[in-house]
């Protein structure tokens, strides 16, 4: 239904606020400012990393961008021209098949009382993506590519282990034939060996069906592996957003510093110089004014916590949003406290 | 294919197994309960006073009712003194039930150690672990040996304030104390693990605090009775990597107070290769290597700890591919009697189908159970 433009997704300015609810008639007292004016772009066949704390955001973006949940403000277009919240219930069912989501948690995403098959086939059915007389020949081929046995077809969840139910979410996925699958935390439940299986078949898949993958995790080292461009978040800010080489040598966000510090390297012999954070994330109720990052940060200086800093392009397509970096902000001039 | 399965046992076999394994747990199950126990019986030896902790040959058996599922199989390592111990592998491995066992702690009646001896070093005299019967245990627990557990969000519980949970574990093991003593040590505990505002916290519940917040009073609590060795089962894994920097910072700081061994049980490499002093992999209830942390990681010999380092990523060492080691663990009710991860080997030799592997000496610390470096431990042959 829409022709094929170069970036699969455009973000712009997207914002989701939760609203709070108290008091008898559960009326409105705040909001959880869980995602705010986060914008990207998304090549077609690419891979966006989307690091962070717990709580920072990124499963959220993830969700909204799907319109799982509705977002608050702000625009995203898939593929040049369509928007879903703009659409009517019908166009919607017919362009949900193009985006997908592979969940956490492998145990809890999977109906229990389906046998393997039908919880792949089922949608594909539905949407009338073959004939019902292909449709078992067809599974059983994504089955394959995607590392399952043709007679598990059958098999109930319960009668598989975690990486194989991780393999069946992403057969579901891929069954559907998308463009953009939004991966949320598809690899953090499961064991090392098993990681590195996951991670191999969904970059396996990537070549063959030409897919964009958003990838939702908080292991920066399987970011760095699987992605072409990372965004780094921070209570519901991007605060960097640059690709992938260019990222991790040259980090410019103190944040995105202090992040990449904390990976524990296997290597006995390695030092690091480790920037420790103090306390934890504030509240995304009562985010701190001016620079979200301010009361954790080292360099912090007086405008930090007045202003908000703006997003600036330092070349390369390295978006950062810090004071230190903005001539106009007058942070030099400030005393470091 | 779903009836040639091997895991299938009929109802019939079910039940004679359930019987046999009520009539073995009943058993094991009496010789803990008993009550005035001399302690001469599960007095011991320490092999090497220098040792907070030996393992000598665990064998701590599941009996389930499809059979009787082997997680530690006759496990061997010493912790020494003031030092960390790294434990690595996948889940199920047996890392987790090896410290169970020490705390005796497992699901009973269905696990339960079978043979082997956990020698516990009290300073003057040392017990063994695996002969106490539950009511000696109680001593022992929390106050010699303490654990963090992995979860902070459900090992505290949401009904009772910070302050009387860290207050109990100290009125047990210190029955004398006055109750303005025991509020004391609770907060110094607190602040002990770089927590401002002690006596605020002393008054709050578990679930006014953040996941790192928590796990901070966790390890206040099993650091306040000033134990010899502390347990942290996968300590940071359900933490972010800010916290969990913050986390391993505290762990080391702490261990150079109170002079304690750290038992650090994670599937994380990461984690124990800077903060392990030794380390040990297991796999499938079994240890494959161990040595110091030095050898192991810049010298590992075992196929498993090799693959198991190759298929993690690792920040600022790009590979095209990740390596992943084919297949998955066998069966725990049905384990093999060759090698356990002959299937799933790359390198496999013609002994590999024979007996299970012993123990080669690579160095004098670095030990690997591997048939490829049985004639030459040095450079491994066969290849």
């Amino acid at each position: 239904m829409s022709e094929r433009s170069e970036n699969v997704l455009e973000v712009r300015n997207l914002c989701k606020y939760f609203p709070i609810k108290a008091g008898l008639f559960s009326r409105v007292v705040g909001h959880v400012h869980a995602v705010e004016n986060v914008s990207f772009t998304l090549k077609r066949g690419t891979t966006m990393g989307l690091v962070g704390e717990s709580g920072c955001g990124k499963t959220t973006v993830g969700k909204t961008l799907l319109n799982l949940t509705p977002k608050t403000s702000g625009d995203v277009i898939f593929n040049g021209n369509v928007e879903l919240d703009k659409m009517s219930a019908k166009q919607l069912r017919e362009f949900r098949p193009k985006i997908q989501i592979i969940f956490q948690d492998p145990y809890a995403s999977l109906s229990p009382r389906l046998p393997v098959g039908e919880i792949i086939g089922e949608a594909v059915r539905e949407h009338h993506l073959v004939p019902d007389n292909e449709l078992n020949a067809y599974v059983s081929r994504i089955m394959k590519s995607c590392g399952l046995f043709d007679y598990q077809k059958d098999r109930y969840p319960h009668e598989f282990s975690g990486g194989q139910r991780q393999r069946i979410c992403i057969a579901r996925a891929i069954a559907l034939n998308p463009d953009f699958i939004v991966c949320d935390e598809p690899v953090s439940a499961l064991d090392v060996s098993i990681q590195a299986q996951i991670i191999n078949l969904l970059e396996d898949l990537q070549k063959e069906y030409n897919l964009t993958y958003l990838f939702i995790s908080h292991d920066l080292s399987v970011v760095q592996h699987i992605s072409d461009t990372v965004g780094v978040m921070y209570l519901g800010n991007m605060v960097e957003y640059a690709g992938k080489e260019e990222i991790f040598a040259n980090p410019l966000h103190p944040y995105t510093k202090a992040l990449f510090s904390a990976i524990p390297i296997p290597d006995p012999t390695v030092k690091m110089n480790r920037i420790i954070l103090e306390g934890s994330i504030p509240s995304p109720a009562n985010p701190p004014k001016g620079c979200k990052f301010h009361t954790r940060c080292r360099e912090c200086r007086g405008v930090c916590s007045r202003v908000q800093p703006k997003e600036l392009d330092m070349g390369n397509g390295h978006m950062v949003a810090c004071h230190i970096y903005d001539p106009e902000s007058g942070y030099d001039k400030e005393e470091a406290k | 294919m779903a009836k040639k399965d091997s895991n299938f046992i009929s109802a019939r076999e079910s039940r004679r197994i359930s019987k046999e394994n009520i009539k073995i747990t009943k058993k094991l199950d009496k010789k803990l309960n008993r009550k005035h126990v001399p302690e001469s019986e599960y007095l011991t030896k320490m092999h090497d006073e220098s040792n907070v902790l030996e393992f000598d040959d665990l064998h701590t058996y599941f009996f389930t009712d499809v059979g009787t599922v082997k997680a530690v199989d006759g496990v061997s390592y010493n912790v020494p003194a003031g030092k960390t111990v790294g434990i690595v592998g996948e889940s199920g491995c047996g890392k987790s039930v090896t410290s169970l066992s020490l705390m005796q702690l497992l699901q009973r009646p269905s696990g339960q150690i079978v043979s082997g001896e956990i020698r516990l070093n009290l300073g003057d005299k040392a017990y063994d672990v695996a002969k106490m019967p539950i009511d000696a245990m109680r001593h022992i627990r929390g106050n010699v040996v303490s654990m963090i557990f992995q979860e902070p969000m459900t090992s505290l519980n949401p009904v009772f304030r910070i302050g009387f949970q860290l207050d109990e574990v100290i009125q047990l093991h210190n029955p004398g104390m006055s109750e303005e003593e025991v509020k004391q040590r609770s907060i110094d505990a607190i602040k002990m693990v770089g927590i401002p505002d002690a006596e605020g916290i002393y008054q709050r519940y578990p679930h006014e605090l953040s996941g790192g917040m928590r796990q901070r009073i966790v390890i206040a609590m099993a650091l306040v009775c000033n134990p010899r060795l502390i347990i942290a089962d996968e300590p940071t894994t359900a933490l972010d990597v800010t916290i969990q920097a913050q986390i391993l910072e505290l762990l080391r700081e702490l261990k150079g107070k109170i002079n304690a061994s750290i038992m650090l049980i994670t599937h994380d490499l990461g984690v124990i290769a800077e903060m392990a002093d030794y380390v040990v992999v297991m796999y499938a209830g079994r240890i494959v290597e161990k040595g110091l942390a030095s050898e192991v990681f810049l010298d590992p010999r075992h196929p498993y700890t090799i693959g198991l380092m190759e298929s993690k990523p690792v920040i600022n060492k790009t590979v095209d591919r990740l390596y992943s080691i084919p297949g998955s663990v066998p069966n725990p009710v049905n384990m093999p009697d060759y090698c356990y991860f002959r299937d799933r080997c790359e390198k496999c030799v013609e002994r590999c189908s024979g007996k299970y592997p012993p123990e080669v000496h690579v160095s004098d610390t670095h030990i690997v159970s591997c048939w490829r470096y049985f004639d030459d431990p040095k450079r491994g042959g066969n290849e």
